[in-house]
């Protein structure tokens, strides 16, 4: 169904920003996740990030896996080129992307199956190249697609809507992205709107490796554990594209609390999630302290969120590479080709 | 009786890996190229680093053969570890060359060649005190008494050596010295020369001496390529390395002494085509170099770049498998796993090129049939060609060539109004329009997906849609026929009913062998063929002959499958020819292999002789 497109017209006031465009304009196609699902906060807090930053949409390059995350960026930003990859597989692909053209803003979307199990690797090594992106990952501990599965950051313990407990420690990826190098990392709820929007346009704006954590609860598989609509019975069935369906309705959980306050919210399954602001006066330049609260904090069965690091002065790849200011897409004949002269030379090293 | 040649034999010299004697067995190589005489080395060597043994085979060949022969003239054996080894493979009639500092037993040598021993570790422990330097200059005093021995030209190989240490007088002189060493204590004590002798010669011309590896990475730099990402793997490394050098040459701004490239080594393969296809995505000029283990890993994106058109270069350098199989030696064995490369109905182009010209051109041409195509192309290299020094008509470029960047809209192409549908075809060859990232503000932009869409890249499980594309990458495949490399026939002094067809690294083989089978009376029709998806021709030249022998260096007939599946060709009419024991090729196994073939089907009234063995 993502085919189908939103309709054209709008309110003919609705607020433009620097570049003239409304908020329309960074809209994609119609949502076909389940209706309540985080990821589609997430979507909107990237669409307002990028209109309240007034950047060009088809400037925008968007690139995903495979997974519910990943679908979402056919939801924002419809004038921009999208890519779907494959799965855990995106930041090669966004890698490659950015070596093309430095000079388009790139935007990754991942999820916790897509970047901590599939493509764990491929995550830690874009990170340390330092590719100048904003990295987005969407988490929610469990397989959607394939129907409620546990991905590697569920944490140890928990219960999946079948009643499996997880025996596997959970990756904490903004954990690794600490000691990995990233140059600007954080972590946010998708409920959370206005700590999300701000952390979203600050790593758009982050020239580096900008990694944000952003748990987003899944309301088909984290929502009724122990019951009988559950995922074996709806298998049973054969009837889970209808129950999903049946689920549709439920509203996004919405929090809202003060800096270095705790608070504690309740999921759709009823349990809950501990969320802790950043206190006011915490350091967003250390790396090593950043690591020990996050540790800290993790003891206690709290989840950090807010903004965790960022160097003062970040390098990308391109800075590295020492490559040419202007795009390597935009080179041609000219540029690259050394011509049939100094292939003469080169034969005549040869003999 | 000793073997007597000028001009046309084989030196084998088996070493230590990593007792620094590829440099001084080089430049035996190059001091014969300079004499006019071409030679066609070839590295054996372990997947080792230090210790186990290598062989470095030199054959010359005024005549120009640059096939591997089979068996050696002289042994130059300084690897006790592969002595007997070593010793056995002498050809009757043939030499041994040692060091004769330790006495050996009777026992250890044959009576049916000529044994020549130079006490080189005596010499050299005379001269040098370091162990290091009596390691590396034994290596050049070798060298050395070759010379006086074969009746060589010291004065190319000093030529060499000054060519080498230009601005190091240190090391000539020292160089020089250890020559001499070699050559005065075989002039004072030994019968010299010996029957094989090199005789000055004008049989090189103009030919260049490169590793096809090199040649390709260069055909990259030339074709546009601006990124390149690989992971580690034998034998392609050394195409990676080449273009890392080739950029810091030639493709650093002199005014801002920044690079037009990215090289990135990627944590694996998968890593590495991925960054491929985003960059071509992206559309800068984009390739990785892999070997059989990578292109089985790269399988998932290959299909993907297939199914949503993207532009990628693959240069698989093969070598022996399955699994990590032999590492170090060379097979075609990775063309039906790269022709079908991924799951569902995928196909692929392929391109053979048999040596370093080809895999200049070829590897240039790449980036151009990707572009104009949008798929992956496979250029299909193997060890023999990519990791040897051959001897190759000289590379040429034409100036006023343009890359074929294929179909792309622009910004203005889409201001002006023309319809754009990702999957459209608008010119009923199967290739539909892309734009790149970033073109226009409004138009133009698509989702890329590795999912079902239909012609306006919109999502769709739409039976009609789905089957709608699949048959335009369909059309899209016969397309490429007529843009690849066309395959080159070459017919027999007389006419046949018999054809061969091969492809590759087996190319001076094969030329060999036609004339070893046509001095035998058995004339044969040959078709090099030069990539995948073949031409109409191939269908033709098989429908011209009885019997058409397909040589290829696998074990289950890859080409030969490909070729029947793909030209609804009737088996019985191929004949298989293959070599797959980790050793290149040899003119003497393919004319064998033919003739005793021919011979059994008793079709062989032009037979004159016996075949040549």
């Amino acid at each position: 169904m993502t085919y189908v497109t939103k309709p054209k017209f709008h309110h003919p006031e609705l607020p433009k920003n620097e570049l003239g465009y409304t908020h329309r304009d960074y809209e994609g196609s119609v949502s076909t996740l389940c209706a309540g699902c985080g990821h589609d906060s997430i979507s909107a807090s990237i669409i307002e990030a990028c209109f309240e930053l007034s950047i060009a949409p088809h400037r925008v390059a968007k690139l995903s896996g495979i997974g519910c995350s990943s679908k979402t960026p056919t939801y924002f930003l419809g004038n921009s080129h999208g890519f779907n990859s494959v799965h855990g597989r995106m930041p090669s692909v966004l890698t490659g992307a950015n070596l093309a053209n430095r000079d388009l803003i790139y935007l990754g979307v991942s999820g916790d199956g897509d970047s901590a199990s599939i493509g764990f690797g491929q995550f830690a090594h874009a990170i340390r190249r330092g590719v100048n992106m904003a990295y987005i990952v969407e988490n929610n501990g469990v397989y959607g697609l394939t129907k409620g599965q546990f991905s590697a950051t569920a944490d140890r313990g928990s219960k999946s809507k079948r009643g499996i407990i997880n025996n596997d420690s959970a990756i904490d990826l903004v954990g690794i992205a600490l000691q990995l190098g990233a140059t600007f990392i954080a972590r946010s709820f998708s409920g959370d709107k206005k700590q999300l929007t701000p952390l979203i346009k600050a790593a758009i704006e982050h020239e580096g490796a900008a990694f944000i954590d952003v748990i987003s609860p899944c309301v088909a598989f984290n929502n009724h554990a122990g019951s009988t609509k559950s995922f074996d019975y709806v298998r049973e069935h054969n009837e889970a594209v209808n129950r999903l369906d049946f689920i549709t309705g439920r509203a996004p959980i919405k929090v809202d609390y003060a800096p270095g306050s705790v608070e504690t919210v309740e999921q759709h399954d009823g349990s809950t999630i501990t969320l802790r602001k950043l206190d006011s006066d915490y350091d967003v330049h250390d790396r090593l302290a950043a690591m020990s609260f996050l540790q800290h904090h993790a003891a206690k069965g709290q989840i950090v969120t807010g903004l965790l690091y960022v160097a003062a002065e970040a390098e990308d790849l391109h800075g590295r590479l020492n490559t040419v200011e202007a795009p390597l897409n935009a080179l041609g004949e000219k540029e690259l080709c050394p011509g049939s002269t100094v292939l003469d030379k080169i034969n005549a090293s040869l003999r | 009786m000793p073997i007597q040649s000028v001009n046309d034999f084989v030196v084998r010299f088996a070493n230590v890996n990593g007792s620094g004697s590829a440099s001084a067995n080089e430049l035996f190589a190059r001091s014969v190229l300079r004499m006019g005489i071409p030679v066609a080395p070839r590295n054996i060597f372990p997947s080792n680093i230090q210790g186990l043994p290598t062989w470095y085979e030199v054959r010359i060949s005024e005549a120009g053969h640059l096939g591997a022969r089979g068996g050696t003239d002289l042994m130059v054996a300084m690897n006790p570890q592969t002595w007997d080894q070593d010793v056995a493979g002498i050809e009757p009639g043939g030499y041994l060359f040692y060091d004769s500092t330790k006495p050996l037993p009777k026992s250890k040598f044959r009576d049916d060649i000529t044994v020549i021993g130079v006490p080189l570790t005596a010499i050299s422990n005379r001269e040098y005190t370091d162990p290091r330097q009596r390691q590396l200059f034994k290596n050049i005093i070798y060298v050395g008494a070759l010379a006086a021995l074969l009746d060589m030209d010291i004065g190319e190989m000093e030529k060499l050596i000054a060519e080498q240490f230009k601005g190091k007088e240190k090391l000539f002189d020292a160089n020089k010295h250890a020559l001499d060493l070699g050559r005065d204590w075989v002039m004072m004590n030994l019968h010299h020369p010996i029957g094989l002798r090199l005789k000055r010669a004008n049989a090189v011309g103009d030919r260049i001496f490169i590793e096809g590896n090199s040649a390709a990475a260069l055909g990259a730099v030339y074709g546009g390529a601006t990124v390149c990402a690989w992971y580690p793997i034998t034998p392609s490394s050394s195409l990676a390395d080449a273009f890392t050098g080739h950029c810091n040459r030639l493709r650093v701004d002199p005014a801002t002494k920044q690079n037009k490239f990215a090289i990135i080594q990627a944590e694996d393969e998968l890593a590495s085509i991925g960054i491929v296809i985003g960059a071509a995505w992206n559309g800068a000029r984009a390739f990785t170099a892999t070997s059989g283990p990578g292109i089985s890993l790269m399988q998932e994106f290959v299909g993907l770049a297939y199914f949503a058109e993207i532009p990628a270069v693959i240069f698989d350098v093969q070598r022996a498998g399955p699994s990590t199989g032999m590492p170090t030696r060379t097979q075609q064995t990775d063309i039906i796993s790269a022709a079908y490369a991924s799951h569902g109905d995928t196909k692929h182009v392929l391109l053979f090129p048999e040596d370093p010209a080809e895999a200049f051109e070829f590897a240039a041409a790449a980036f151009d049939l990707a572009d104009r195509l949008q798929t992956p192309i496979f250029v299909m290299l193997d060890l023999d060609i990519g990791m040897n020094h051959r001897l190759s008509r000289p590379l040429t470029w034409d100036d006023s060539r343009k890359f074929d960047r294929g179909k792309v809209m622009t910004a203005a192409i889409l201001e002006a109004g023309r319809e754009f549908g990702r999957y459209l075809d608008v010119d009923g060859d199967g290739i539909p329009y892309r734009t790149l990232p970033g073109t226009h503000p409004t138009q133009g932009s698509f989702f890329t997906r590795g999912t079902s869409r239909d012609r306006y890249a919109r999502y769709t499980e739409e039976g009609p849609a789905y089957a709608d594309n699949m048959q335009r990458l369909l059309r899209k495949f016969e397309t490429a026929k007529d843009l690849v490399p066309r395959p080159l026939q070459a017919n027999a002094k007389k006419p046949t009913k018999y054809g061969v067809i091969y492809f590759g690294s087996t190319s001076p083989a094969m030329d060999e062998a036609i004339e070893l089978l046509e001095a035998t009376g058995h004339m044969l029709n040959r078709l090099r063929v030069r990539a995948f998806p073949f031409h109409s021709s191939v269908t033709s030249f098989i429908g011209e002959h009885d019997f058409v022998f397909v040589v290829e260096q696998n074990r289950d007939s890859q080409l030969r499958s490909l070729i029947v599946n793909e030209c609804s060709i009737d088996p019985v009419r191929l004949v298989p020819i293959l070599h797959y024991d980790g050793t290149p090729i040899t003119a003497r196994f393919i004319s064998r292999a033919i003739a005793d073939h021919l011979d059994a089907l008793k079709v062989t009234p032009l037979r004159k002789g016996k075949v040549v063995s």
